[in-house]
């Protein structure tokens, strides 16, 4: 017995040796670790990039990438001024149905192909297949010309005021600049190459879906010389290489922007915030100062919600305050803001929101109830549990709605699942809905065009939950074409006023998310997407 | 032997065929579409049928699974609906975290816990019995991330020995790759020491009363000898079963440990392309994993036979 002992003991010295050896080397090893290269900025980015071709989706994961590899003739700077930015300038005919966008000098595609118009012609008249801005836009144009390589002309059927803020516009679907050869690829399908002329180059060989997108510095790109501001601006690159980096795990991101592995996270939860804002030399930053609008959506082709009184009383059962308690809870982060065209913009206005603004008035909301002909079959909320920043909000509105005396049936299911069935016109017994809640970023609906929910197209061309509102529509026509930014307003309040009246979505809040980086790295730029050039990195 | 092991291959066949019919109907029979997950908030009614019908979505589910089956024939999974990444790329990429982590948790448990088990069940209702049974029980009882957490935070954030995530492959750097599969290793050895420890001890204690060990003992035999040599080996059947089921769980994903650790492992990648309904990736990660179970069985089974020679397949 004594024997086994002794003998197992010996043999287990050289073994515990040998541990304890591998796990000191380990250590030392980490201790003399290489530091990470000054010129590699690691990111960790709020979500994985997926799909690569900005045009084909609204993710904005993709949107981001597109920043990265392509550009844009025009860009808005913080002041929401058009500025230009591949294009050295434009000119509109006396009529206002004639623009000439002239190209600027230097502009190179990654594979060494000069940009010419008649990319720029394929480029935007596949973005106008696709985005809504766009296609309202291509409606509108008469022809397409390019009298030479550094010419686009564009001729318009009739005056339409919103020609430039379309080219212009900061978000989801960015109108990006690709090759014509690539440009030519049917809207509902992928480019198959990235190529842009963007100042990064995307780095297809180390591209892991799911693990990294790595990009490096286009040597060849020629910023402008105008300082930076949101996407306009010289875009100059101060580092090599950008990777960005998928971090499944909230908790695992932080820990590694504590101990450097990571120069800069884009969305840190807020419930961490506390805890980062004790790190020395970590900067948190709202980057997109108008931040995002979270809504409530109603499905109006089936009952209760196609009775306008059922729509008004969920809207008066709801305040944004509970809303963004629940979601954000600091206020540092959230403003009640009435304005469906976000707040801080020019067409901000108030008029009326007074029921989403204000605390619940449960007993208006019981009358209208009481008033209209819902007959207490259970409310279809859906209810997208994976998805941090959309799994507050019906919990929320389902209380509310309760207390205001509706039955809610709140269907917990995944966000693709929601994607798929909020697709779905039939009728909720067909496993059909009644409300589901999205957020939007603010450059996503800050005008009526570009503001899916007050779209009154109804179930053809509309969007999810197809309100058929001719008068809505009727508005957003008038406001496309007005000429003068007053007339704008002025379009735009009225279109507000009868978007709460009919109860076309109820707005919850709006909301910024800010963004960490260590001390390692400055120039980090404010805009309506997270940008890396100007931002350079010492150790 | 031979003849037996072509046989379990030859089995396999329907298997894996089955498999592949039961995921692709799963899949289609699942809510979501991702054509409507490509298209985003602003797709009209037509785009997403064009994309519907780029993807074949719209065909015949029977036709599907031909063209999809007829494909696999030829060694092609298919390419990612959403990144167009070719899926055989996609799960080489995530393998080699995923069997890097899996080799080294199962040989740190093996020579852990093998040892442990031996022990407890030989000083059987001692205090050493006592106390490696409570090991496995707070290895079983701890969540795997409450330990990767603290793993994490004593090594990396406090001490700052080792990175907080990420791997780098054993071929690119081995000094970085130890650094890196280090706290996931110790992560997920906490579990299996438990796992194998606790079936070691019950296997032992089983074989140790039995009449050969008796017989051994009283013949004069070193007590190493008839522990190591005759009684640990008695008892090795269902060891290694644990430790081939263990290691095959391992492969088909950890998700848990995987996240926290940042390892871009086979787990991650089957959980991302559930969620984004990327039924060419979750088709060809299943039938994978299910070939590596059926492949684990059978090298179990074969193991059974080295260790225990009564054991015959006819």
């Amino acid at each position: 017995m004594f024997d086994f002992l002794a003998k197992t003991g010996r043999r287990a010295a050289p073994r515990r040796r040998t541990a304890a050896a591998l796990l000191a080397g380990a250590a030392a090893t980490a201790l003399l670790a290489t530091p990470l290269s000054a010129q590699t900025l690691k990111v960790v980015m709020h979500s994985s990039l997926r799909v690569l071709d900005p045009i084909i989706t609204t993710a904005y994961m993709s949107r981001n990438h597109g920043y990265m590899v392509f550009d844009t003739l025009f860009a808005l700077d913080e002041e929401y001024n058009i500025k230009p930015q591949m294009a050295e300038g434009y000119t509109v005919s006396d009529d206002g149905l004639t623009y000439t966008i002239t190209l600027r000098d230097g502009l190179l595609f990654h594979d060494g192909a000069p940009v010419t118009a008649t990319d720029v012609i394929a480029s935007l008249k596949r973005w106008g297949e696709r985005d809504g801005m766009g296609q309202k836009l291509m409606s509108q144009i008469a022809s397409w010309d390019a009298p030479d390589d550094k010419t686009v002309v564009i001729t318009l059927s009739e005056p339409y005021g919103l020609l430039m803020d379309s080219i212009a516009k900061p978000s989801s679907n960015v109108p990006f600049i690709m090759p014509a050869r690539l440009a030519e690829t049917p809207s509902t399908e992928g480019v198959p190459e990235q190529i842009g002329s963007g100042p990064f180059k995307f780095v297809q060989d180390e591209f892991q879906p799911g693990v990294k997108a790595v990009y490096e510095k286009f040597e060849e790109y020629v910023p402008r010389d105008e300082p930076p501001s949101w996407a306009s601006g010289g875009k100059v690159v101060k580092v090599d290489r950008v990777e960005w980096i998928v971090m499944a795990d909230a908790q695992t991101a932080m820990n590694a922007i504590m101990s450097g592995e990571i120069d800069y996270w884009e969305a840190p939860p807020y419930d961490l915030l506390p805890v980062l804002e004790t790190v020395p030399d970590l900067t948190i930053h709202v980057i997109n100062k108008m931040g995002s609008t979270t809504i409530g959506r109603y499905n109006f082709l089936h009952p209760p919600f196609d009775d306008l009184k059922v729509r008004q009383a969920a809207m008066i059962a709801m305040n944004q305050q509970d809303v963004m308690d629940a979601m954000i809870g600091n206020p540092d982060y959230y403003t009640i803001c009435g304005a469906m065209f976000m707040c801080g913009t020019p067409l901000e206005t108030e008029v009326g929101a007074e029921g989403v603004m204000e605390k619940d008035d449960l007993d208006k909301a019981k009358a209208l109830l009481a008033e209209s002909s819902y007959d207490g079959t259970p409310l279809v909320i859906m209810h997208p549990t994976d998805v941090g920043s959309l799994r507050t909000q019906p919990v929320v509105a389902a209380q509310a709605f309760r207390d205001a005396g509706f039955n809610v049936d709140l269907q917990a299911m995944d966000w693709q699942t929601l994607v798929g069935r909020r697709a779905s016109q039939a009728p909720i017994s067909e496993n059909g809905w009644n409300m589901f809640f999205t957020t939007w970023v603010g450059a996503d609906v800050f005008n009526p065009i570009a503001n899916n929910m007050v779209n009154g197209k109804g179930s053809d061309g509309g969007w999810f939950g197809w309100p058929d509102m001719p008068e809505a529509e009727e508005l957003r026509d008038a406001y496309a074409k007005a000429a003068t930014v007053e007339e704008q307003k002025e379009i735009a309040e009225k279109l507000q006023a009868f978007a709460y009246e009919n109860a076309m979505y109820i707005p919850l809040g709006q909301f910024t998310a800010p963004a960490a980086w260590t001390g390692k790295i400055e120039g980090v730029l404010d805009g309506p997407a997270p940008f890396f050039w100007n931002i350079s990195k010492s150790e | 032997m031979l003849s037996y092991i072509l046989r379990r291959v030859l089995a396999a066949i329907p298997v894996m065929i089955f498999v592949a019919l039961f995921v692709f109907l799963l899949l289609r029979l699942s809510p979501g579409d991702p054509a409507a997950i490509i298209a985003g908030d602003t797709a009209t009614p037509e785009q997403l049928e064009q994309i519907r019908e780029r993807l074949g979505l719209n065909d015949p589910l029977l036709v599907q699974f031909a063209d999809w089956g007829w494909r696999l024939l030829q060694g092609d999974f298919g390419e990612s609906i959403l990144s167009g990444t070719p899926v055989t790329s996609m799960i080489a990429d995530r393998m080699e975290p995923t069997i890097s982590l899996a080799l080294t948790t199962i040989v740190l448990s093996i020579v852990i816990a093998v040892p442990l088990g031996v022990i407890a069940a030989w000083k059987h209702g001692t205090i050493i019995d006592r106390v490696v049974m409570a090991i496995s029980v707070l290895g079983f009882s701890v969540p795997v991330f409450v330990i990767a957490y603290v793993l994490i935070q004593v090594f990396a954030i406090n001490l700052k020995w080792l990175p907080v995530q990420g791997f780098t492959s054993i071929f690119d750097d081995p000094g970085t790759f130890a650094q890196r599969i280090t706290l996931p290793t110790l992560t997920l050895t906490s579990l299996y020491i438990a796992l194998i420890a606790r079936i070691t001890r019950t296997s032992m204690l089983e074989t140790l009363g039995e009449d050969f060990v008796r017989t051994a003992r009283a013949k004069g035999l070193a007590e190493r000898r008839v522990l190591m040599k005759h009684a640990l080996r008695n008892s090795a059947v269902p060891i290694v079963t644990v430790i081939g089921i263990g290691f095959a769980l391992i492969i088909s994903g950890v998700v848990v440990t995987e996240s926290v650790f940042n390892l871009p492992g086979i787990g991650r990648l089957t959980v991302d392309a559930v969620l984004a309904r990327d039924y060419p990736v979750i088709q060809g990660v299943i039938l994978l994993a299910s070939l590596l179970y059926v492949g684990i069985n059978l090298l179990i089974d074969i193991a059974y036979v080295i260790l225990d020679p009564r054991i015959r397949y006819a």
